[in-house]
């Protein structure tokens, strides 16, 4: 009994039960027209009935693996097959569904999909995380998987899908509301850690600075997003309204420019405090001998402090990155633009599918940004470890 | 020739080393010892302007070392610290590459006198030159650091407590190596430790420090006849004096004419050493080698006594 219980994988057996739980939840939605409530289809009458036994018949197989203490890279293969059949499956049950002809009729994922694509995602993750790949294969591995996702979209296979169908007809728009989003996110924080870390340096250097800057950025911080919008309304109109040229520069009262200015008032407290902490926590002897051998408060600041500050600071630059990818979907509320635009629009008609193709890229570009710092932060690290524990072991 | 002239640092109320002369000869090493808060450290560091003193003027080579621009100062003085103080993210030939960097050497040269310091601190500069510090172990990582202390070819060499992170047989094996390295090159070294056995290992003269204030400046031979106070006499250890007078004298000054059997001993080895090998083996003298390593004559245990004490 004991002999059989380690041979099960507790993973495995989440993976297990969220896998069982969507082959019998409704697999897609069908909706009549974009905003009526969908009703569920099962996977049989969701794909053709061939299609249908092939999926269950892989889904049970590789539920089966994920149970087994199998070698990792067999449960990885596995858990990608079952992404990519997912895929093919949710595309062919849209030409399926929709009857012939039918442009108002949306087919979307249901539960079922997504339960079986979680429980699979979840399976791939473990798989990764316990197989510790290197930092530049992390990188690659998501290169790979933006492409396959990339080829699967330009191959035309999803083109029925009910958040497809509200692209084609928001093409034009997507790219430009891509744009903004990119814009507010990666331009906020360009400014931010500009701002933030001689701001974080001063901090380090000037004592009394240090608790006013960061009990002030502390309270900013806790202003919620909307508040903060409207209470810059007001200054922003100001200074539209009365310096010359603020308002050729797009400085109004609303749109991008308070959008722009709360998500970098957002990014300075985690810009700030991991400078801050990345200074202190350069070691003493290390500053010491830096004024020892003759280097001037700038060398040492530049050679010695900055470079060992460096992996802490760059996991702030993470942290403000994610949080502002996020966080640039509100900018859509005052008009500044963003994927943003697609929820609050999907909101107001109650369209999921709007909602989603809002959401859907948002949550990609957070993930993949979370996971390429990740990996930067962990390849600048390794010149590092001297800092840390490695030197102690080293001297005892 | 460095001179301390009436040097006092305060914070605030409290005095941390007060008013403290004296003079150090080029070419020396000096010794400063006391126990933690006596103003050792505090005194080193008033040397290459770590610390400001409140009171007074510190002269290098007649120069007043407050007339030159701090970090210039500290570039021209070699300063080596506890844990060694190595730059973690700066692999090792970097590390002793620091200062003739600053001073903007061709990078020839820089090349040339990081090999020759690591093959000097006995180093493959191959197999060490890129290890990043953590790489290393505590005698390593001690030698780059008073090797990086060293590469600008410094007059002066300042220590704190440079050996304290050290197993004692690293230890003295790191104190012999820092003896011959002096002889080498030539350099004035200052040294803080609050070890005695240390100072009387190493030093030309030993300064001891008592909060804040200098109680004595001598050579060790002096300090042993007169200790000036009974802290320094407690400091010495009353019960390890004639054994400390014998460890700073070579056996050739208690050889006499003759012969005796057995291993042995160098002229050049301390008479503790010869006392210690003939207790152990029961014999009543040695023979004694000269520098050419042939036998000049022998040393007994009376002789050897004589010498145990002040003379």
């Amino acid at each position: 009994m004991r002999f059989g219980l380690n041979r099960i994988d507790r993973v495995g057996v989440v993976v297990a039960l969220i896998a069982a739980y969507g082959l019998v939840a409704p697999f897609a939605l069908f909706r009549a027209n974009r905003i009526v409530q969908g009703e569920g289809r099962s996977l049989f009458s969701a794909l053709p009935p061939s299609l249908g036994a092939i999926l269950l018949v892989l889904s049970a197989i590789a539920i089966v693996m994920a149970l087994l203490r199998l070698p990792l890279f067999l449960k990885l293969l596995a858990s990608l097959v079952m992404l990519a059949v997912l895929a093919f499956a949710i595309g062919n049950a849209a030409g399926f569904l929709t009857p012939e002809g039918n442009n108002y009729a949306r087919v979307s994922p249901g539960s079922g999909f997504w339960l079986l694509s979680a429980a699979f995602a979840l399976l791939a993750t473990d798989c990764l995380a316990r197989l510790r790949p290197p930092p530049w294969m992390r990188i690659a591995i998501l290169t790979a998987i933006i492409a396959a996702i990339a080829f699967v979209l330009a191959s035309g296979l999803w083109d029925g899908l009910s958040i497809l169908k509200e692209y084609s007809s928001r093409a034009d728009t997507f790219w430009l509301e891509a744009g903004r989003h990119v814009t507010l996110a990666l331009g906020s924080l360009a400014v931010a850690a500009v701002v933030g870390i001689p701001l974080g340096i001063l901090c380090h250097r000037v004592e009394p600075a240090r608790s006013a800057i960061l009990n002030l950025l502390n309270i900013v911080q806790t202003i919620p997003s909307i508040a903060l919008f409207g209470i810059l309304i007001g200054p922003l109109s100001w200074v539209a309204a009365n310096v010359p040229g603020a308002a050729d520069l797009g400085i109004r009262g609303i749109g991008m420019a308070p959008a722009f200015l709360a998500l970098f008032l957002y990014s300075l407290l985690p810009m700030v405090a991991n400078t801050v902490g990345g200074l202190a926590g350069v070691p003493a002897e290390a500053n010491d001998a830096a004024r020892g051998v003759g280097m001037t408060d700038r060398q040492r600041l530049t050679q010695v402090e900055l470079p060992l500050a460096f992996p802490v600071i760059l996991t702030g630059i993470r942290i403000v990155l994610v949080q502002n990818i996020g966080l640039a979907t509100i900018a859509a509320l005052i008009g500044g633009g963003g994927f943003g635009v697609f929820v609050f629009q999907g909101l107001g008609q109650t369209a999921m599918d709007l909602v989603l193709l809002g959401a859907v890229p948002t949550v990609t570009m957070a993930f993949a940004a979370a996971v390429i710092l990740d990996a930067i932060v962990e390849l600048v690290a390794p010149a590092n470890a001297g800092s840390g524990t490695g030197r102690k072991e080293a001297t005892a | 020739m460095i001179e301390i002239d009436a040097i006092s640092k305060a914070y605030g109320d409290v005095t941390v080393v007060d008013n403290v002369s004296m003079t150090i000869d080029a070419g020396s090493i000096t010794v400063i010892v006391g126990t933690s808060g006596s103003g050792k450290t505090t005194l080193l560091r008033m040397i290459n302007r770590l610390v400001e003193p409140t009171r007074g003027t510190i002269r290098i080579d007649g120069e007043d070392n407050g007339a030159i621009a701090p970090h210039e100062l500290r570039r021209r003085i070699g300063y080596a610290i506890q844990g060694h103080g190595l730059f973690p993210h700066r692999t090792v030939a970097e590390n002793i590459a620091t200062v003739p960097k600053l001073l903007g050497w061709p990078q020839d040269r820089i090349d040339a006198r990081v090999e020759e310091l690591l093959k000097l601190f006995q180093l493959d500069p191959v197999a060490f030159g890129p290890r990043f510090p953590h790489e290393l172990s505590g005698g390593q990582s001690q030698r780059v650091g008073v090797a990086r202390a060293l590469a600008a070819e410094p007059n002066l060499l300042l220590m704190d407590e440079p050996f304290g992170a050290l197993d004692p047989v690293i230890r003295a094996k790191a104190q012999d190596d820092l003896l011959a390295i002096q002889k080498h090159f030539g350099t004035t070294i200052i040294l803080v430790t609050h070890d005695m056995e240390e100072a009387f290992g190493l030093a030309d003269r030993i300064a001891v420090m008592d909060g804040g204030r200098l109680l004595q400046y001598a050579t060790p031979t002096e300090m042993l006849a007169n200790p000036a106070t009974d802290f320094v006499a407690s400091l010495i250890g009353t019960a390890e004096r004639p054994f400390r007078l014998l460890a700073l004298n070579p056996v050739e000054k208690a050889m006499e004419p003759g012969v005796a059997e057995g291993e042995p001993i160098s002229g050049e080895a301390s008479q503790r050493d010869a006392l210690a090998e003939l207790l152990w083996s029961g014999r009543p003298a040695l023979p004694v080698t000269g520098k050419d390593g042939i036998v000049a004559g022998r040393v007994t245990v009376d002789s050897l006594l004589k010498q145990a004490r002040p003379a």
